[in-house]
């Protein structure tokens, strides 16, 4: 089951640039929240603090606090323990190259130590049904290596991998920036059915994407949330005059 | 193709349309011209190798035999004799250099490329390239020091470390090279799972590079494979088998040393028949590595 | 910045406002026509009614268009649903335009009576509103629009009373009755315009303030926001 996330007077920086300020938010269990911006806004830094990806870069760091479900993010959890419990799927599809399809999906668990077979199988067979991708290669999972698949299914594997560890929250940055109509059309079918188990975030560019899958959209302008409120009240009504302007594309 | 383009749609709205000229003869000969050098250049670097590889065959063949192959030297004056050896003393020699300069290397090279992003790392790949730069003469000098005086004679083991002490500095400035070229998103991937940072390194990004890092590692091994200098007063030379790793011991290079600069035809024969076997014995090894890593690797990898 | 967006937002603007000029004309026309018992303002009222249908249509397919291609959001959006319903609103203004016609040809035929309703009052307020539902709409003014809605009550009452004196008229003159009928039909028509400018009224509303007022859904809070609308 998905858990609810809690983030109180974040505040991030690369260096001495400060990329996120003060930013507050609820985000409700099993439900997706879309959060939408212009490039460079922030808000792939903020949901790359949400699992603790932001410190891997060089002097980057974080301030504030972040709970995920009871787990306090910034203090006293393990970044590794964290990143198991809160997947993340990335704006290009990166499979792992060298791995087959099936070593894709069983690596966050081969490379934690789970070591029975039959269990694996068992996960395996699963994530790909979950990210709907089962179908497409149960022919060829040890003989094929990931990154032979198209972009969308390198896509939705990738998701399956994420649901490999059984997190409880579902990170997605851009998840159908690099793929088509089609692709895109059954990652949003997707994250609709991954709701019912997982809290998903989903950063996007596509207005129209963030209106279709989620029920929660927030709007963030140089590094700050303008905007957080259902939906609907975002795409047919905002009250800040700098969300208006985006979502209609006056922005600029 | 100028005749072509009067079918075309103009592209331009506005009425003073761009005229694209048709390619003209100059253009076409330069073109032509440069091709041509890129050509002869390939036909340049490829005809020293052609050449070396086609005389040896020429001066060697004749004289590889059985008994070459299996038979330790004989005596000046007798005929017959090979370099069995000698080719034993190189795979010794030259498995210990791999045993132990392989792994130093990889793990100079991970070094460098996962946490060597700082002032100290930089210091570490100067050093290795001024290593790279030191004549191989030198090295053998300091194994000689390190190695063949504590022990007191010339070994297999000396030699080795010679040529281990060669080898770290291409292999891991190579693995350095390799693990920077696979994408930050690789290794993200894998955090994101929970996987630990060493771990990452070890099964996912090296993993990725595996192909890339054979390459330096096989580089490597044939630059020294060939070397004679480091190992004229390590590895010194033997005209008996040796099965011992603290002996004098017999190699390729060493051997054809000897036998070029003597004096006696016949053994100015077995020196181009031990060249030959030695570029052969590396081809072969480079190429069994090759096949054995691509045998590994999946479809569409 | 989408410019041809903008651009077609524009023009859509520019046509329901053409076709709000059409509908207008037409109710007034119509209701000189049956002050001055004019057949000639009839007959135009009649001819008009085409271009009025056709104004429709080429501003339905507009709004088509640019929902199809442009996936408006937020103001966008809210504004191009109230112009495909005050669209509509105003086709049905025109019909009832033709409706008071087609009674005043009728009438024009009958000998002329004296009756105790004041269409011409009546008429006045009718074509005040929907001056006002228009002018709400080409200023984007929630205020304005919201006058409208209270002077549908001032009509809806003014057509009671034409009821009632009429059918008193119809009961004590019954040689008149075919005159008082239609000038019965004629009040009922302009009250029906009348609520087609309260809807009009409403659908600008929704779109200045995102606020649903029909139907009294919630006491619609005119506050002035127009800022949103600044380009």
């Amino acid at each position: 089951m998905g858990v609810g996330i809690t983030v109180e007077q974040l505040n991030a920086y690369y260096g001495k640039t400060q990329a996120l300020f003060d930013i507050n938010l609820n985000v409700l269990a099993n439900h997706a929240t879309a959060l939408i911006g212009p490039s460079g806004c922030g808000k792939s830094t903020f949901i790359r603090c949400l699992n603790r990806m932001h410190e891997t870069i060089p002097d980057a760091r974080v301030e504030g606090k972040v709970r995920i479900g009871d787990l306090a993010v910034y203090n006293g959890t393990s970044a590794t323990q964290l990143r198991r419990r809160v997947g993340m799927v990335f704006q290009k599809p990166n499979p792992f190259p060298t791995m087959s399809i099936y070593d894709n999906v069983a690596a966050g668990l081969k490379l934690n130590g789970f070591r029975n077979r039959k269990q694996l199988d068992e996960i395996v067979e699963k994530s790909l049904h979950s990210s709907a991708l089962w179908d497409e290669v149960k022919d060829s999972l040890h003989k094929k290596s990931g990154a032979s698949l198209s972009g969308g299914q390198q896509q939705r594997l990738c998701i399956a991998r994420a649901l490999s560890v059984q997190p409880e929250v579902l990170l997605m940055d851009e998840p159908c920036s690099a793929l088509d109509p089609i692709s895109t059309g059954k990652i949003e079918d997707l994250i609709f059915q991954l709701k019912e188990q997982y809290t998903i975030v989903i950063v996007t560019h596509n207005m129209q994407q963030a209106a279709r899958v989620a029920e929660f959209t927030g709007f963030f302008l140089l590094g700050k949330m303008i905007e957080f409120d259902k939906t609907e009240k975002v795409f047919t009504n905002p009250s800040d005059k700098r969300t208006e302007d985006y979502v209609t594309g006056r922005f600029g | 193709m100028a005749s072509r383009r009067k079918g075309l749609p103009e592209m331009t709205t506005t009425s003073t349309a761009i005229v694209i000229p048709p390619i003209s003869l100059w253009r076409r000969i330069v073109d032509r011209a440069m091709t041509g050098v890129a050509v002869l250049t390939v036909i340049l670097v490829l005809l020293p190798l052609g050449a070396i590889f086609a005389y040896l065959i020429y001066k060697g063949i004749g004289s590889i035999n059985l008994a070459f192959l299996t038979q330790t030297p004989k005596p000046v004056g007798e005929p017959g004799g090979g370099m069995a050896n000698a080719i034993l003393g190189s795979a010794t020699i030259l498995a210990i250099a791999s045993l132990m300069g392989v792994p130093l290397g990889i793990g100079a090279g991970i070094y460098l490329a996962e946490y060597g992003r700082n002032r100290y790392g930089d210091i570490v790949r100067f050093v290795s390239d001024v290593l790279n730069g030191v004549p191989s003469i030198v090295i053998g000098i300091v194994a000689y020091a390190i190695v063949v005086l504590r022990q007191k004679h010339f070994s297999a083991l000396a030699g080795g470390v010679a040529l281990a002490i060669m080898m770290v500095p291409t292999i891991a400035r190579t693995t350095e090279q390799m693990l920077l070229l696979v994408p930050q998103a690789i290794r993200e991937a894998a955090y994101g799972l929970g996987v630990s940072r060493w771990r990452t390194t070890l099964s996912i990004t090296l993993r990725t590079a595996t192909s890339g890092v054979i390459t330096g590692v096989m580089l490597a091994f044939a630059r020294v494979a060939g070397e004679t200098a480091p190992l004229l007063f390590t590895a010194f030379g033997n005209q008996f088998w040796n099965w011992k790793l603290d002996q004098p011991t017999a190699a390729l290079s060493l051997q054809i040393y000897t036998y070029a600069l003597s004096p006696f035809d016949d053994w100015h024969r077995q020196a181009w028949a031990g060249s030959l076997v030695l570029i052969v014995l590396i081809v072969g090894a480079v190429s069994a590595v090759r096949i054995a890593v691509r045998r590994g690797t999946l479809a569409g990898a | 910045m989408r410019t041809r967006f903008q651009q077609q937002i524009e023009e859509l603007r520019e046509k329901l406002l053409r076709m709000g000029g059409l509908a207008e004309l037409a109710v007034d026309r119509a209701c000189q026509a049956y002050t001055e018992r004019d057949l000639g303002r009839c007959q135009m009222v009649l001819e008009n009614e085409s271009l009025i249908n056709a104004a429709e249509r080429e501003i339905d397919e507009l709004a088509f268009d640019i929902l199809a291609t442009q996936q408006p959001a937020a103001v966008d959006l809210r504004f191009i649903l109230a112009v495909t319903k005050i669209n509509a609103d105003l086709e049905r203004v025109g019909d009832q335009a033709v409706n008071i016609a087609e009674r005043v040809m009728d009438l024009i035929e009958l000998p002329a009576v004296e009756l105790p309703v004041d269409i011409a009052r009546m008429a006045t307020a009718v074509s005040a509103m929907v001056r006002r539902a228009l002018e709400s709409f080409v200023e984007g003014k929630a205020e304005l629009a919201q006058a409208v809605l209270e002077m549908d009550h001032v009509v809806d009452r003014m057509r009671d009373e034409a009821f009632i004196m009429l059918v008193r008229k119809m009961n004590d003159e019954p040689q008149v009755t075919q005159q008082a009928l239609d000038a019965l039909l004629v009040a009922r028509n302009l009250e029906r315009v009348a609520d087609h400018a309260t809807n009009i009224s409403e659908d600008v509303i929704f779109w200045v303030l995102g606020a649903d007022v029909r139907h009294h859904a919630q006491s619609a809070s005119v506050s002035p926001r127009t800022d949103t609308r600044e380009q």
